[in-house]
């Protein structure tokens, strides 16, 4: 362990902090998946990956990251900011002209860190297999993570992926699913039901793990757990659930907060639930 | 009018496929995927030779542009197969975001394109892909005319750092191109110098824009024919260079009129030095089941309707 348990939950709680504040600013963003995966993405670049903040696009001998679901962009920016990846200063920019901080990740303006454009969904997975196919090629023993949404799963393409990576044994790749139950016209239930993810993935040939991603410890234990399952011939879930807004009361466990940005006193109510561990940008 | 002969007929994506395989030899990042179409790609060769850097993806064009991003990432250089339809329209968003918005050195290669697939008919027959590709920020689109032409451009977008659309087709044409060209990626072949019209062809329609000019030569007209091989980046220069000295112009496409190679002429000419053009390409229109020759007549697309289209545009010069 590089941190504490304790730790890694300071840096989410600043995390978050960043999120609720550059969404706030610009009174545009995606801050209810971006909460319900602070302690993932914390867990991932503070403790999982072996990864190189100097940023080469090519990646070669460290464990590559892509996010497929990419409105939760501020939470990534934050980790990537707050990982030393670039300054965290640069926050500020999110999503207004002539910054690298796009809406949705790009590699168009060079932000480092970022090795796809996301956003329009469904396509972070093959994308990561195709990483992964390289690795392999490359004999290169890293691994290739990625994050999609629940609701994305209802893109086609990714089922295509799906049934590519047991096929071919892409057994270097580790998907997690933010499984939050939310997209943004309702609950996925309702929307266009998943039924059984844990099914489906097993019936494609996937080796299913599954975690509360909402819990430090537990999301550790499920990442450490994944990595030792790579090499088996299998590709990797992890269905993690989370609750979208998660550590702000009023904005956790609804579909409200999936794309809209809280006004001036919703951002002081919710920062007094987040303690400032590593100071604002 | 300068004498063009040939010995042979071959299908450019053979010459796609002897490329390919070449690549694989020249270097080693070289990986080929296919979407269950290996056959019709002519990519036996490389897959003999490379199997381990062979891709099989299955009926799943989505995942396979989507890993062909991905594997660049790692320093592969992908070359994806499929015929023009399934490596465009039903591709799009792939290509727009995953490739071309992230600036990824995928090579898009496309058989089956235009109306000479012939029977299959128009759900397979594309003719809108040059248009979709050439709208891409960074994508340079190629549209080669014989087997030695397209060899030559496979191997030299090997050597192009971006995303590429390679397009080519199904039926045999004459092989009228030197075997050991030099293919400049952007450059124009000069196949007839003249001084009555400017005739700009790509794709199959360069061996046609040929015998086109034969017909002209005996009419008394000298037609000055260039092949148009890389519809973006385009060689504007040699375009405005050949329609000063002629003062019209006819392009010559296996595509819709919108949105291709007459279309990116038309912009050029009206923002630089206006001057009569005709188009032949297909009306706005989908194709139909045929055999490629009655398909290229009933579409319009014979080297007759290119003598037509000079006389029209030589009538409407400026006296």
């Amino acid at each position: 362990m590089k941190h504490t348990i304790s730790e890694l939950e300071n840096i989410a709680s600043q995390v978050r902090r960043d999120v609720l504040r550059m969404v706030h600013a610009v009174q545009s963003g995606h801050p209810g998946g971006s909460l319900g995966c602070a302690d993932f993405f914390t867990a991932l670049y503070f403790e999982i990956l072996n990864h190189k903040p100097e940023f080469n696009m090519d990646g070669i001998g460290e464990d590559l990251f892509f996010l497929s679901n990419g409105h939760i962009s501020p939470v990534w920016y934050s980790v990537l900011a707050r990982s030393g990846y670039f300054e965290v200063s640069e926050l500020a920019t999110f999503r207004k002209i002539n910054s690298r901080l796009q809406g949705h990740p790009t590699t168009h303006e060079g932000l480092p860190g970022i090795r796809i454009a996301s956003g329009s969904l469904g396509q972070g997975t093959s994308v990561a297999i195709g990483a992964a196919l390289a690795k392999k090629l490359n004999h290169d023993k890293s691994l290739v993570y990625v994050l999609t949404g629940d609701g994305e799963l209802q893109e086609g393409q990714n089922w295509e992926a799906f049934m590519f990576a047991p096929h071919h044994e892409v057994d270097n790749l580790i998907l997690t699913v933010d499984y939050n139950g939310q997209q943004i016209d309702g609950p996925t239930e309702k929307i266009l039901s998943l039924k059984s993810l844990q099914n489906k993935f097993e019936a494609f040939g996937w080796q299913v793990i599954s975690c509360d991603g909402n819990n430090m410890e537990e999301v550790l234990k499920a990442m450490h757990y994944a990595k030792s399952l790579t090499g088996k011939g299998k590709p990797i879930v992890n269905l993690m659930s989370t609750q979208m807004g998660y550590g702000v009361d009023f904005m956790q466990g609804s579909n409200k907060w999936h794309g809209a940005a809280p006004n001036d006193e919703q951002l002081a109510n919710a920062l007094t639930q987040l303690k400032e561990t590593l100071g604002d940008y | 009018m300068k004498k063009y002969t040939y010995t042979e007929k071959k299908d450019t994506r053979s010459g796609f496929g002897a490329g390919l395989h070449e690549a694989g030899k020249r270097n080693e990042n070289v990986v080929a995927l296919c979407a269950d179409l290996v056959g019709s790609l002519k990519m036996d060769a490389f897959i003999k030779d490379f199997p381990e850097r062979f891709i099989q993806v299955g009926i799943a064009e989505a995942n396979m542009m989507g890993i062909a991003a991905g594997l660049t990432i790692g320093g592969k250089i992908p070359f994806t197969g499929t015929f023009a339809n399934f490596s465009t329209g039903r591709v799009y968003d792939q290509i727009r975001q995953s490739i071309a918005y992230s600036g990824k050195n995928v090579k898009i290669c496309a058989s089956h394109a235009g109306l000479t697939l012939g029977e299959d008919g128009a759900t397979h027959q594309i003719l809108e892909d040059i248009g979709m590709m050439k709208m891409l920020p960074g994508m340079v689109v190629i549209n080669p005319c014989d087997y030695n032409q397209t060899k030559a451009a496979t191997l030299a977008i090997l050597e192009h750092e971006g995303p590429v659309y390679l397009r080519f087709g199904r039926p045999t044409v004459p092989v009228f191109t030197p075997e050991d060209q030099k293919f400049e990626i952007g450059k124009a072949w000069m196949v007839n110098e003249g001084t009555d019209v400017t005739i700009v062809a790509t794709g199959h329609m360069v061996w046609r824009a040929i015998e086109a000019g034969e017909k002209l030569a005996e009419m008394g007209i000298d037609a000055e024919i260039i092949n148009i091989h890389t519809i973006k980046p385009l060689d504007e220069e040699a375009i405005l260079k050949s329609v000063k000295k002629t003062g019209c112009i006819v392009t010559c496409e296996e595509h819709n009129k919108l949105g291709g190679l007459g279309e990116s002429v038309a912009h050029l000419l009206t923002t630089t030095y206006l001057a009569p053009q005709e188009f032949v390409a297909v009306n706005d229109s989908f194709g139909e089941s045929g055999t490629p020759d009655q398909l290229m007549t009933k579409y319009k697309l014979d080297p007759s309707d290119i003598v037509a289209a000079v006389q029209k545009a030589i009538s409407r010069k400026t006296k």
